[in-house]
């Protein structure tokens, strides 16, 4: 009689698998971090906690000369590819399917879809030409190619966040005689922030760890923390690039869980 | 009047240009107008240190696959660089197939879980997901080296007396990529059970059907589509992986992307790694494609 209900969603051993996965994904994460307070030397033997790969990390001169690089890249490619986005998503969402609307929408998506390395390529012959063309070497490449695969990335949820919005309150701005211009800054705009606000740290985060196109891309000492690093990985490794790492995991996590919540924020 | 309202939907269309044109202008300039170019080189002579020579040739297609003798000029199968696009497609597979393994079923554990909980679970799929590529791979690459955690727990213990080379073979590169691409596996096939109706499931019971024939029978037909998604969404960024091979096979176990970066550099082929990049790119637009199609049907299917 004290038989157990006959649970009908349970799968023999999906369980069990789903927590191996869990555990897959996190453990090398977790002692990645761990090991960046090790005392020693080792990336597997614990000698005790301590900040020294830190203080280390942070006195090379060419990890810090990589971390300004790599803020200063994804500060300008996001802040182009978002406000490219805003304006785009204005233009394709809320509107009935117009003229050149798929090619429009492929060539948005494009990043999305060539396999890094072939866009990496292209680029690197494309910037090639014009480096021999003009002689600047600067990070201005850097900065464009970043922005461009950027722009999905940040058109997405703000397209996302217009097609959810209101019309009503335009229509009525629009009505008491507010100039298109005005219903865009007093009305749309301000609904409209926490999807730019998400499209800019998902376009952030997305420029700050990308290693294949900044590989092909830069010229010689424009390393970024990425391209850096996987340059070191062919060296003996020591605690300081888990340091690194670990440091660099911070800002993404705390901007992924920022934007999962800005992106939850009703309209 | 009808002037008046054609005129205004001529206006409508070039502001909707107008706010278009910056981000297609970037793109154009940083994205798809580079693809073009690499079209173009693809059929352009390479020059001695890289770079290309203005000449057109159409040696670099005929090298993707095939090669010419050197002793007698004669026609044959590149062996180099099909073994390569084989180990990528075998790489790619099993990849798939083992994301698919794991992934189903944790998909399957989060969908069942209290609805209240589902986006907190979701959640830690997804972080792993937004976070540094690189950085995963070295996290995988510090437990598996020989002097890495596993090695060292190992012969702490007195299991092993050596390290186990597990490091720079097929095996590592498969795991680092199931690691790197599982979360692309589960997201899709979650979206599709969310949307599983339990009812069919127990109506399956009801009828006295065991648990693996429930599954086989009513639960797999109906997330099909988020499986299908699933696979192609990892086999299509495994094909064209670069960091994880370069990583992990540590530079004798290449994939494309290696042996297009390998035109680039040593190779000194800028041509035929144009044409691999573009042979490339073609596999995974049909695969795409096909996920287009299945994501289309899909939406038919849920109204």
């Amino acid at each position: 009689m004290a038989k157990r209900a006959f649970d009908i969603r349970r799968q023999t051993g999906f369980t069990g698998i789903a927590i191996a996965c869990f555990l897959m994904l996190y453990m090398p994460i977790i002692l990645l971090v761990v090991y960046s307070f090790n005392a020693g030397t080792s990336i597997a033997i614990w000698e005790g906690f301590s900040w020294r790969w830190y203080a280390s990390a942070w006195e090379n001169d060419l990890v810090q000369e990589a971390t300004i690089r790599s803020l200063i890249i994804a500060f300008w490619a996001s802040a182009l590819s978002t406000s490219v986005a805003v304006l785009a998503a204005l233009a394709t969402t809320r509107t009935r399917s117009f003229k050149g609307q798929t090619a429009v929408f492929a060539v948005i998506h494009q990043p999305l879809m060539v396999p890094e390395i072939v866009t990496a390529v292209a680029l690197l012959i494309f910037f090639a030409m014009i480096k021999v063309a003009t002689g600047y070497n600067g990070l201005a490449y850097l900065i464009i190619a970043h922005s461009a695969f950027c722009i999905p990335f940040a058109y997405l949820p703000i397209r996302a966040r217009l097609q959810g919005m209101d019309l009503t309150l335009e229509q009525a701005a629009a009505d008491l005689y507010a100039t298109p211009f005005q219903v865009f800054r007093r009305v749309t705009l301000p609904q409209l922030w926490p999807g730019i606000l998400a499209g800019a740290m998902l376009a952030f985060v997305i420029s700050l760890d990308d290693v294949v196109i900044t590989e092909f891309v830069k010229s010689a000492g424009q390393d970024t923390l990425p391209t850096y690093m996987l340059g070191q990985l062919r060296r003996v490794v020591t605690p300081e690039i888990n340091a690194i790492s670990t440091a660099l995991l911070g800002i993404s996590v705390t901007m992924v869980i920022a934007y999962t919540l800005l992106s939850k924020v009703r309209n | 009047m009808t002037d008046l309202s054609q005129n205004a939907a001529r206006r409508a269309i070039k502001t909707r240009w107008m706010l278009l044109a910056p981000a297609l202008i970037i793109l154009a300039f940083a994205a798809s107008g580079p693809l073009l170019i690499t079209l173009v080189y693809s059929f352009l002579t390479p020059g001695d240190y890289g770079g290309v020579v203005w000449d057109f040739s159409t040696d670099a297609w005929f090298n993707v696959f095939l090669q010419r003798d050197i002793f007698d000029d004669t026609l044959g199968w590149s062996d180099a660089h099909l073994s390569i696009f084989w180990r990528s497609v075998k790489l790619s597979l099993l990849t798939t197939l083992a994301c698919l393994v794991f992934g189903f079923p944790t998909a399957y554990f989060i969908a069942t879980r209290p609805k209240q909980h589902r986006d907190l679970w979701m959640l830690l799929i997804i972080i792993p997901f937004w976070t540094n590529l690189l950085i995963r791979t070295f996290a995988i690459l510090e437990l598996i080296r020989n002097e890495g955690t596993i090695n060292t727990i190992l012969i702490a213990l007195g299991i092993i007396d050596e390290p186990i080379q597990m490091l720079f073979t097929e095996f590592s590169i498969i795991l680092g990529m199931v690691y790197v691409y599982l979360p692309l596996m589960v997201l899709p096939i979650y979206a599709s059970m969310e949307r599983l109706d339990f009812r069919l499931v127990e109506a399956g019971y009801d009828l006295y059907a065991t648990r693996f024939q429930v599954l086989r029978r009513v639960i797999l037909p109906l997330v099909k589509p988020g499986v299908i998604a699933g696979s192609i969404l990892v086999f299509v960024p495994s094909l064209g992986a670069y960091v994880t091979p370069r990583v992990m096979g540590g530079g004798n176990q290449l994939m494309i992307g290696n042996l297009i970066e390998l035109q680039f550099g040593q190779g000194r082929n800028w041509p035929l790694g144009a044409a691999l990049s573009i042979t490339l790119l073609a596999i995974v637009m049909v695969a795409l494609l096909a996920y287009v199609r299945v994501a289309g049907k899909e939406e038919v299917q849920h109204g």
